[in-house]
């Protein structure tokens, strides 16, 4: 043992203060990029040794690293077994397996790099997510003699799931194949065809011997003198993909707590996309009460910043003193994200218990955490053909792939994934571990922004009677049928004739006129252009809250707005529902032929002002679920067409109407 | 954005996640350059003040120059500091004097750890280790959950991606945070001199030699160095090819001694 050191004099100050070079925004850092590359394929074909060959050839390793893996590997009663570099715990080497995946860094002709090792063995897709989730580029790796396997197509399948697309093959182990150029383009043939069923189109595909080091840094010109293209280093080079910063990206500023620590308000979280500038009015969703940013708060700078990126974790204070808490989103007016409780999705599932219809779990994105259930497994893909199983499921499988709906408990805000990719994906975590996750496919961005909401602390109830449970007793689904058209175009009667034929057929309907609502819920309301938005807001409510209680809602209002009408649809598919937009299609001259009121002849005199088709505009819908001519066919058929549409949408499938009893059964 | 911001921002990501979701969580703290780098950071993500205690864990083998440095950055950074030393242990006459440098080790960090989160029932510790340090480090999670008895089930770790971590622990368990976990030895020192964080003078030379890596003193070696400027330990690094826990016995007394360490609690 060394001598104890000395005890250091009382005034002895230790520290060493070193002289600041820039802060936050500084280019500072010798390695400006650094790109993260996974390897990954089936078990046993060699990608740890790729790994351990590429770290020792580009003398990425420190000292004393390879004497290790030489020593280990002989206590395995091997000769140097490259993939010791990587597969450092005594379980891997025993059994010569990746277990979990390592990440490890090295620099190339002054440019930096991850590696990622990913396991093959299908027992630790799970760890082989975990690796690929954080890569931006993937390597997959083939055996040449065992061809393309279960696992090499799986993790095909998970790296389009996972976003990363940039994919160089690498063919390994060619001398155990003779060094054959006729079995190199055979197995690029079907993998490059496999990819191309997931839109992955491969950078290059390269012939390589991980064990022999051929081709990865060095050309091999004995063995694979017919490979004229790149060596597989020369490819990750070549293809370090330019990254987007995200800037450009509409701004999503997930929260993620909020500091009192001293008399600041301060607002923490990320920005997943876009950038944030003092002065900016953030609209924070789901209760979309909108603050300006007064500072962007930072701690030992020297200045204070006015504009942030994507990217940045940054803390601000607000003008405006609104109610913000963690797992909100902040956004700008113009580019709000999806605010829903259905979420249509592609998922992947690790846990080995299923993942099964009805069964709650929890959906994390970002910062928020919603209870949810599967509520509709529209699909299972096949990895080996990458086609959709035609089964009816009642659950996913460990590692399996589908498309699914899922029912949130509160709202979700969100983005589709191919819009914001930081907002359109998410984890499902049961009980305390992650199972699983999924991208996001689809989302209904509405035209204008939902009404703020004034109420803080606010919480979302659910009863335990779920919406299937409410069809499966009446017979049939809830609905919102919306009638719109000119004054005197005929929706009232066709709404009572519709009404009275859904009731015979035993499904629970209820009519929503206009005029009544004018009477109790909006007699308040006047014809501002503010007030008739309000009333269309009201009636879209009120027919949420009957469609979900499982009416069919029939709904008949002028409603002259385009937006107002796509705002109501838009709610409604977040609340789950099915909406039919019906456009009552009668030219006006022949409404005030009919003029069944007299409104007409008032408004031509000047009597009533801002009459709709007068001088106050009607929008045609742009893409109705159906058009009724009424001044062209009888009330009667279209009243059939109308029946028919309704029923396809609230009907339940053959499969539920087993188990459907209670009053509306037999239809 | 550079590489060191980008490694910055997710550091404070992941603090600020473990704050939220954990209800009583702490920092072991070392005092070297990783710890200190910590508490910059923490600074920054929590807007200037540390919303939790800090631990250090004195083997009694600490450098008096250490403990001198320890009683600075207390005051300098208004730190709510926690001191434990394993008196029981070392009441067996548990030492370096007497014991391998593994026994010592495991007794007087990681069962002193153990002690610690026995009074203090911490469900989360925020470390400092990073992935290029150690091999089964370099296999490590963000949020890596420990058993009640403190270990490690390296064997089958829970799934971690997008930002979405483990955040819920059994009772008696906890959650080890690791925000430097991307961080590389040269990114560190590279940070400490963008940023201009105050470290120990120890990692400068004196007399010829300067420590790479400070633990305790009867295992920790000097190296050979005359670098006593930060840009000087940036060019050392960028040449050199001897790993940074060189200099430490416990890591090389058998093979895989640092996986046997770490299974049982040792950071
Ligand atoms: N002949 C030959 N053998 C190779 C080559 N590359 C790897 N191997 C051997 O293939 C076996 C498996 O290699 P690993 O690198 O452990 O395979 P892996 O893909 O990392 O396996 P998992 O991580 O467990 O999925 C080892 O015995 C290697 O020595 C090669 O190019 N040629
Ligand atoms: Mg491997």
């Amino acid at each position: 043992m060394p001598p104890a050191p000395k005890p250091v004099p009382k005034d002895y100050v230790p520290v060493f203060f070193p002289k600041r070079q820039g802060g936050a925004g500084a280019s500072g850092g010798a390695e400006e990029a650094r790109t993260s590359i996974v390897v990954v394929g089936h078990v046993d074909h060699g990608k740890s040794t790729l790994i351990g060959r590429l770290l020792a050839d580009t003398g990425s390793l420190p000292e004393g690293k390879l004497e290790a893996a030489e020593k280990a590997s002989r206590e395995e009663g091997m000769p140097l077994e490259y993939a010791f570099l990587l597969d450092a715990l005594l379980e891997e080497q025993a059994q010569n397996i990746t277990i979990d995946t390592t990440r490890i860094g090295f620099r190339y002709e002054g440019q930096s790099f991850e590696i990622i090792d990913a396991p093959g063995h299908r027992e630790f897709i799970k760890n082989m997510v975990t690796g690929a989730a954080a890569a931006e580029e993937a390597v997959l790796l083939i055996d040449a003699k065992e061809g393309c396997k279960e696992q090499t197509r799986r993790h095909g399948l998970l790296l389009s799931l996972l976003g990363v697309s940039q994919v160089i093959v690498a063919v390994n182990k060619m001398d155990l194949v003779g060094w054959d150029e006729a079995r190199f383009r055979e197995l690029e043939k079907e993998i490059r065809e496999y990819l191309g069923g997931l839109k992955i189109i491969p950078r290059q595909v390269i012939p390589i011997s991980a064990r022999e080091g051929a081709t990865i840094m060095r050309r091999d010109s004995k063995n694979l003198g017919w490979w004229k293209g790149p060596t597989l280093l020369e490819a990750l080079v070549a293809s370090r993909a330019k990254k987007a910063s995200g800037d450009e990206g509409p701004l999503r500023f997930s929260v993620q707590d909020v500091y009192r620590f001293d008399e600041r308000r301060v607002v923490a979280g990320k920005l997943e996309s876009g950038t944030i500038q003092v002065g900016d009015p953030v609209v924070f969703f789901p209760d979309r009460k909108t603050s300006r940013v007064k500072t962007i708060e930072t701690w030992g700078e020297n200045q204070a910043s006015t504009r942030v990126g994507a990217g940045r974790c940054v803390a601000v204070t607000l003008e405006e003193q609104i109610f913000v808490e963690r797992g909100h989103v902040g956004s700008l007016p113009d580019h709000p994200p999806v605010e829903s409780r259905e979420v249509r999705a592609r998922i992947f599932w690790l846990d080995a218990e299923p993942l099964r219809l009805q069964a709650p779990v929890t959906l994390r994105l970002g910062t928020q955490s919603v209870e949810t259930r599967l509520v509709a497994i529209d699909r299972v893909v096949d990895a080996e053909k990458l086609e959709a199983v035609n089964e009816a499921r009642e659950e996913v499988g460990r590692f399996e792939v589908a498309e699914v709906r899922l029912r949130c408990r509160r709202p979700l805000v969100y983005d589709a994934h191919d819009q914001v990719a930081a907002t359109g994906r998410f984890a499902l975590q049961r009980g305390s571990r992650i199972g699983g996750g999924g991208i996001i496919i689809f989302a209904e961005y509405s035209l204008s922004l939902a009404k703020a909401v004034k109420g803080d602390h606010l919480t979302w109830t659910e009863g335990r009677v779920t919406s299937e449970a409410r069809a499966g007793h009446f017979g049939h689904e809830g609905a919102i049928v919306w009638l719109t058209g000119l004054s005197g175009s005929g929706k009232s009667t066709i709404a009572v004739a519709l009404e009275s034929l859904l009731f015979r057929r035993g499904i629970g309907s209820m009519i929503l006129d206009g005029d009544n609502l004018r009477h109790g819920l909006c007699a308040d309301l006047g014809f501002s252009i503010e007030d008739r938005a309000e009333n269309i807001r009201r009636a879209g409510e009120v027919a949420k809250l009957m469609a979900e209680s499982g009416l069919v809602v029939i709904s008949s209002l002028i409603s002259p707005l385009r937006k107002e009408r796509e705002a109501v649809r838009a709610s409604s598919h977040s609340a789950g529902l099915s909406f039919a937009e019906v456009y009552i299609d009668a030219p006006i001259e022949a409404c005030e032929k009919r003029d069944p009121r007299g409104l007409y002849q008032k408004a031509r005199k000047g009597e009533i002002r801002g009459f709709t088709g007068i001088d106050s505009p009607y929008e045609k819908p742009e893409n109705p679920d159906l058009i009724l001519h009424t001044d062209k066919e009888s009330v009667e058929d279209s009243v059939a067409k109308l029946l028919a549409h309704v029923l396809g949408l609230v009907q339940l499938k053959e499969k539920d109407q087993e188990s459907a009893g209670g009053p509306g059964g037999q239809i | 954005m550079s590489y060191l911001q980008h490694l910055e921002d997710q550091s404070i990501y992941i603090l600020r996640e473990a704050f939220s979701n954990f209800k009583n969580m702490a920092m072991p703290w070392s005092m070297g350059k990783d710890s200190n780098t910590l508490i910059w950071l923490a600074k920054k993500a929590f807007a200037g003040k540390i919303p939790f205690p800090l631990l250090h864990i004195d083997t009694t083998y600490e450098f008096p120059e250490m403990l001198s440095f320890r009683e600075w950055a207390r005051k300098h950074y208004e730190l709510d500091l926690i001191v434990m030393i394993n008196e029981e242990a070392r009441k067996r006459g548990v030492g370096y004097e007497t014991h391998d440098p593994v026994t010592v080790t495991h007794e007087l960090k990681s069962a002193a750890l153990q002690q610690a989160l026995a009074k203090y029932k911490w469900d989360a510790l925020v470390t400092g280790i990073r992935r290029d340090e150690d091999s089964t480090r370099a296999k490590e999670r963000y949020f890596s959950p420990r058993t009640a008895e403190n270990e490690w089930e390296y064997r089958d770790q829970p799934p971690e991606f997008w930002g979405q971590f483990t955040t819920a622990v059994g009772p008696g368990e906890h959650v080890r945070v690791q925000p430097l976990l991307d961080w590389t030895e040269l990114d560190v020192w590279e940070y400490v001199r963008r940023e201009g964080i105050p470290i120990p003078k120890m990692y400068f030379a004196q007399n010829g030699r300067r420590y790479r890596s400070l633990g305790c003193w009867p295992i920790t070696k000097s190296i050979e160095s005359s670098v006593d400027t930060l840009e000087g330990i940036v060019a050392e690094l960028k040449t050199t090819k001897t790993s940074e826990r060189a200099g430490r016995a416990q890591d090389h007394h058998e093979r895989n001694a640092m996986q046997k360490l770490r299974a049982k609690g040792f950071m």
